[in-house]
């Protein structure tokens, strides 16, 4: 049973002082707000640590409901990045934005438990609890301006398709469980190879079982059928959210489609294909179309995310040890550019009021140069422009896409970066070709032009010291894969 | 006599969980029915997998039935405090006043 504890060392760890902090802020008299914030980015950087240092080797825990692995790992760290700096992001917000409440940094602590349940999950019953633990608290965050009615619309929004997703994953589980007469991932793992040897079809109530499943999982990714619920999410949401929604849970669900589909489900790699290639496609295509229009920074960005998990799809339908270390570079170098572009947006205030519009950033490089070379780096990055590392994340899922023969996946996914690239760069032209707007209050506060700089760093030096990244996502990927094999 | 078999369940299950996808759909009216449809569906979920695991003899899908009756409570009652703050902000619930962010 010690035994068991170590393996979950940092998942418990960080529920513990979820728990604890949420104490803390019941029983301390005043506003523990600032305290409670500070102390959970503690929590979750000392989380990271503890993930760190965990060991590589596969290892099951609780009777195979739990596993840790290099995937795992490596996916939590990212996890890990997302959530706490996003919670350095709302250190100043929450006080300027009337949304001072201890319950905010906690209920972020308990929804990055979740997202670290749902990548190590071994079972479908784990994958659900991990699930909902994390779309439970990311309902009430997405409302937590409860004053304010775009908040709370987005809120409700966010929790009627949530749980209709959620819905869906179940239905599938169930038929999953029904027809395979299991609910463990190795289990089920073994009878479809089992039945693949002997030269059986699968029925079609598992198949059926495993649509609905990806299903729930595509609409906690964003992918497009599935992706009404996004826009309107980011941009009613507060901002730290917003960014907090377009780093962590993405991640955290990518991983969680990667493990199940190339996982248990791995033999059935002709039946899913088609789905993942279809939601990637339309994702890819609808995130380039749909943002031309958006006069919204942050509905934009919502499009962008769209896009983005179209492109990290393609190493996933490309089914191979190629396709997810090319999802884990993709997902890796996407939090980097997306953390920096929320923290640009989140300094966009003029007289004490956030401002959202794109128009708003016109002239920027007059008035604050800095900030706009940080947010062209971040534009060209995501366009895909080299050398910047936007485009050596789109390289990989490009080359694993045409290793696996999914010409179609990688021209299409080509012409619609090229069109994504328009808005990407309407951007770069309004801040350093047009006439500068109002200008941004100051200060900022350093820990924003830290977060700038840091990202922005990481994105522009990516092509020169590329091996932490890539070396990392390929370790990852040969463990999920070893897992499977 | 006709035997009441597991394709009997499941098609309950399958009407049931149709029943609250398009309740999410097709509904013009009120939130609360929305809540009541998110119920229905969690509610075949739970039907068939009560019957899948009396069929399999394996008691799994009970215990998966127990945590999804768990976490149906959770959700609703997050979906009903959202919609409290909802209303006292718009002060209306019907489904076609939600419509402050569009495109």
């Amino acid at each position: 049973m010690t035994y068991d504890l170590a393996t979950i060392a940092p998942e418990l760890f960080l529920l513990v002082s979820a728990m604890a902090l949420l104490m803390l802020g019941a029983f301390r008299q005043g506003n523990p707000t600032g305290l409670v914030l500070s102390l959970a980015t503690v929590a979750t950087v000392i989380t990271f640590v503890l993930v760190w240092l965990q060991p590589t080797a596969r290892e099951l825990a609780f009777g195979g409901l739990f596993v840790r692995d290099g995937f795992g790992n490596f996916m939590k760290g990212l996890i890990l990045v997302g959530s706490s700096v996003s919670l350095i992001m709302a250190w100043r917000f929450i006080e300027r934005e009337n949304m001072s409440r201890f319950e905010f940094p906690v209920l972020m602590l308990f929804a990055t438990v979740g997202m670290m349940m749902m990548v190590s999950a071994n079972d479908l019953i784990s994958l659900y609890i991990g699930l909902e633990l994390q779309s439970l608290s990311l309902y009430v965050i997405a409302a937590f301006r409860r004053d304010t009615l775009r908040s709370t619309e987005s809120g409700l929004k966010y929790f009627v398709l949530g749980a209709l997703s959620s819905g869906m994953l179940l239905y599938g589980s169930s038929l999953v469980y029904g027809f395979a007469g299991t609910t463990n991932f190795n289990t089920l793992a073994e009878i479809l190879q089992q039945a693949a040897q002997a030269g059986e079809a699968p029925s079609i109530g598992l198949i059926v079982g495993v649509v609905f499943v990806m299903a729930g999982l595509a609409f906690k990714v964003g992918g497009v059928p599935f992706h009404m619920w996004t826009p309107d999410v980011y941009e009613g949401a507060p901002t730290p959210v917003t960014a907090f929604f377009a780093s962590a849970p993405k991640i955290a669900a990518m991983a969680l489609f990667a493990r199940v589909l190339m996982g248990p489900f791995a033999e059935l790699v002709a039946q899913w294909q088609q789905v993942v290639v279809a939601i990637s496609l339309l994702s890819m295509v609808l995130g380039a179309l749909a943002a031309i229009s958006q006069t919204n920074i942050k509905r934009l960005m919502a499009y962008s995310s769209i896009g983005h998990v179209g492109y990290a799809l393609i190493g996933l339908a490309a089914g191979t040890e190629a396709g997810v270390r090319g999802l884990a570079v993709y997902m890796a170098i996407y939090l980097f550019m997306n953390l920096g572009t929320f923290a640009v947006i989140l300094c966009m205030r003029q007289k004490d009021r956030m401002v959202e519009n794109i128009d708003d950033l016109r002239g920027l490089s007059r008035t604050h140069p800095l900030m706009a070379l940080a947010m062209g780096i971040f534009m060209f990055s995501m366009a895909g422009i080299p050398p910047l590392a936007g485009f050596f994340s789109k390289l990989y899922v490009f080359l694993a896409a045409i290793e696996a023969q999914l010409y179609t996946l990688a021209v299409v996914g080509v012409l619609s970066s090229v069109v994504g690239a328009f808005y990407y760069l309407r951007i770069v032209k309004l801040m350093y070709f047009d006439e500068p707007a109002e200008s941004f209050d100051q200060p900022f506060g350093r820990e924003m032009s830290l977060i700038m700089g840091a990202a922005g760093a990481i994105t522009l030096l990516f092509f020169v010291f590329p091996s932490p990244i890539v070396s990392g996502a390929e370790a990852a990927a040969a463990s999920l894969l070893a897992a499977a094999g | 006599m006709l035997e009441i078999g597991l394709s009997h369940y499941l098609s309950v299950a399958a009407i049931l969980f149709t029943l609250g996808i398009f309740g999410i759909f097709l509904n013009r009216k009120n939130v609360i029915v929305i809540l009541m449809s998110i119920e229905l569906m969690l509610l075949a979920v739970n039907i068939n997998l009560v019957a899948f695991s009396t069929h399999l003899n394996d008691l799994v899908g009970q215990v998966f039935a127990m945590f999804v009756l768990t976490v149906a409570a959770a959700e609703a009652a997050i979906g009903l405090a959202i919609l409290v703050i909802y209303f006292r902000n718009r002060g209306s619930i019907a489904v076609e006043d939600i419509n402050m962010m569009k495109g």
